[in-house]
């Protein structure tokens, strides 16, 4: 059995394909490199990620699949599940072996897990869109935090970028500790410092716009006015706006001032 | 802006404006322009859910509830003593700007009362959404109410400027309009839907030719019944339903279930709990309609002119209609699987994409993710699912209702109760 490390990078997974391929190594597991378990019983390979040979593994799998088939490889990569990556590799397996498009061979188990990761990612994304709550700092800077079960700013970030493409903003995933930043150009991908002082309410007042405060609470009052007291269905608030969320959601966050 | 007029305001015209169930913001194609603020192409985004589940997308107020009208179901009539407010034309672009940047919302949903006449209320709608547009450029969804009455040039330019215009029909039927809402007429409701269809169909027929062809309400017109207040039946309700969709192409009609908020004997009483199961069932045989391929007579008909409260309307069909059954997912065409009870339209194509491989097994099914306890009763399979063709109609029901548990259990105890 070989263990086969990578840099925990889209990029670096489909070098590990393709060096899988080319070694011949027959029993494989995944490793990320700043994951430290070292299994017993195998040899160790260690992966440097090399664009042209994921740019070619891309290529062949594009070849096999449909735009949408393809396009939920990546997805099913960010979903951040527990040993996705060997699940796709054993995917990537099967459509290579396949003279034609296996994608919609649902009761393959592989095919399968893949299209529920890519599903699960999707929808996530999607909830993104949504939850973000963008504060107004005094230095006309849009800022948000998010922190989503799968990796999805890079599948926001278009959206985002054509949505609010006459102001500055960030989106920050506080899980993976970075954020995406658009600067009125471009969308960058950034990491920031945070000391104690950073996250304490009398630091976040004081960079808030003026009006930050008052437009938090207009949503507030909003978001109660609109409610039908008579129609009250908690299971549904909850199966739409699950409580991990609720954190980072203006609305869920009882203003402490009134 | 004068911060607490404003949130005292917002707080009475959003109530006010809730009963309005309408918060699509999807099926425009408005893009961003030069480098401005929004776009309203793609699906919709629901920013936030309510605590009675219900979808917030849009910021949804009233410019004002001042009303000339007095329609005995709406909370804003004239007799009721409600605290009255107006927004000013500057306070509703700001609010729309200010929690658009924020990501709160896809865009605004306006309506109003009809104060002074409906030509003067309709000229400040259309003021609003002119600002928006043009002054702030803002390219988010704007949902305007079409005010009946109002003339057609004033329909014509705010059609210009919003993604979706509406006009509700509120009673399905004349005769409920009469008596509840005395100052109104059906003709003053479908004259401007008519005008709104035929200058859709005709903007999009120039767009044909030109691309550079203003965008005229692109995500289409929407309507509303009240559910509940009246005593129509189902039948007529999904008929009106169906002559809205055919005759109007209409995009979407929606069945508010009556909140009961008054005292007046012809409505039901304060205290009566809201028809929710039946506003969804009605809503089911809308998807019936649209998404399925059923036509609006196999799901209800004079013999049978209300909705079954304990099934929903597709496997009141299928039991109806039991000698089309059973169906062989490995060879039946994809409208003949959409018309099994427990497989939607994403399960229906999942069967036809995945059978391509495999012949489908009963496992495969729930691999799938299909509704397998509720569909095994249609479906041919090698044995030993074939007994389950010897069952009658009564008998699948009582199976499904024993053994599935229904969000709305505890409204039939009485019948469970009996097995």
């Amino acid at each position: 059995m070989t263990q086969v490390i990578y840099d925990s990078t889209f990029e670096g997974w489909l070098t590990a394909v393709f060096e899988i391929y080319e070694l011949k190594f027959e029993d494989v597991v995944f490793a990320k490199s700043e994951v430290s378990n070292t299994l017993l019983f195998s040899e160790r390979y260690f992966v440097t990620t090399d664009f042209q040979k994921a740019k070619r593994v891309l290529k062949g799998l594009k070849e096999k699949l449909s735009s949408q088939g393809f396009a939920n490889i990546y997805k099913a990569f960010l979903s951040d599940i527990d040993k996705i990556d060997e699940t796709l590799f054993q995917y990537v397996k099967y459509i290579f072996s396949s003279t034609v498009n296996i994608e919609d061979d649902l009761s393959n188990a592989a095919v399968l897990a893949i299209s529920k990761a890519a599903y699960l990612t999707g929808k996530e994304s999607h909830r993104m869109k949504a939850f973000v709550r963008f504060k107004l700092t005094k230095d006309n800077l849009y800022y948000a935090m998010v922190e989503p079960d799968c990796d999805v700013l890079p599948l926001i970030e278009k959206h985002f970028k054509h949505r609010y493409a006459d102001q500055r903003w960030l989106i920050y995933d506080t899980k993976r500790k970075y954020g995406i930043y658009y600067d009125l150009e471009n969308t960058t991908s950034v990491q920031l410092e945070f000391n104690a002082n950073s996250t304490s309410s009398k630091f976040l007042a004081e960079i808030s716009d003026d009006n930050e405060e008052f437009f938090q609470n207009l949503w507030r009052q909003f978001f109660k006015s609109v409610n039908i007291e008579s129609r009250k269905n908690t299971k549904l608030h909850l199966q739409h706006m699950p409580k991990r969320y609720w954190k980072n959601l203006t609305e869920k966050i009882p203003d402490l001032n009134r | 802006m004068v911060h607490e007029r404003v949130m005292e305001k917002l707080a009475i015209l959003a109530d006010a404006a809730k009963y309005d169930v309408s918060c699509s913001s999807s099926n425009s194609t408005r893009k961003n322009k030069d480098k401005g603020l929004g776009d309203a192409s793609g699906n919709g985004i629901c920013h936030a859910y309510t605590e009675d589940g219900r979808c917030v997308s849009l910021l949804k107020i009233l410019l004002t509830n001042h009303c000339i009208f007095d329609c005995a179901y709406c909370v804003s009539r004239k007799s009721n003593d409600i605290k009255r407010a107006a927004f000013t034309v500057q306070e509703v672009v700001d609010l729309t700007i200010g929690f658009y940047r924020r990501n709160y919302i896809e865009g605004l949903f306006l309506s109003s009362g009809i104060f002074d006449n409906p030509d003067y209320t309709m000229e400040r709608l259309v003021r609003i959404v002119k600002k928006l547009r043009l002054e702030e450029n803002f390219n988010g969804y704007i949902h305007l109410k079409a005010i009946p009455g109002a003339s057609a040039e004033l329909l014509k330019e705010a059609g210009l400027y919003a993604d979706r215009l509406s006009v509700n029909v509120e009673m399905p039927t004349e005769q409920s309009l009469k008596l509840l809402a005395p100052d109104k007429n059906h003709i003053d409701v479908i004259k401007p839907m008519e005008y709104l269809k035929n200058e859709i169909v005709g903007y999009k027929e120039e767009k044909k030719l030109n691309y550079k062809a203003p965008l005229f309400v692109p995500a289409g017109q929407s309507t509303q019944m009240v559910i509940g207040a009246t005593k129509e039946n189902d039948l007529e309700i999904l008929g009106m339903a169906n002559y809205f969709y055919e005759k109007m192409n209409m995009r979407r009609v929606y069945y508010s279930g009556y909140v009961p908020i008054s005292y007046d004997n012809r409505l039901p009483a304060i205290g009566t709990p809201v028809p929710v199961i039946r506003e969804n069932r009605l809503y089911q045989a809308d998807w019936l309609i649209r998404f399925y391929g059923f036509n609006v007579n196999e799901i209800v008909g004079f013999d049978q002119p209300n909705l079954d409260l304990d099934i929903d309307p597709k496997l009141g069909w299928a039991l109806r209609n039991l000698e089309k059954f059973p169906v062989d997912i490995n060879t039946a065409d994809l409208e003949l699987i959409l018309r099994i009870p427990g497989i939607g339209v994403s399960g229906a194509k999942k069967i036809v994409a995945a059978r391509k491989f495999k012949r489908l097994q009963p496992e495969d099914l729930q691999k799938l993710g299909i509704a397998y306890s509720r569909s095994k009763y249609f479906l041919a399979f090698a044995s030993p699912f074939q007994l389950q063709r010897d069952l009658t109609s009564i008998q699948i029901k009582d199976h499904i209702l024993n053994t599935q548990n229904s969000k709305y259990k505890n409204d039939f105890s009485n019948q469970l109760s009996l097995f």
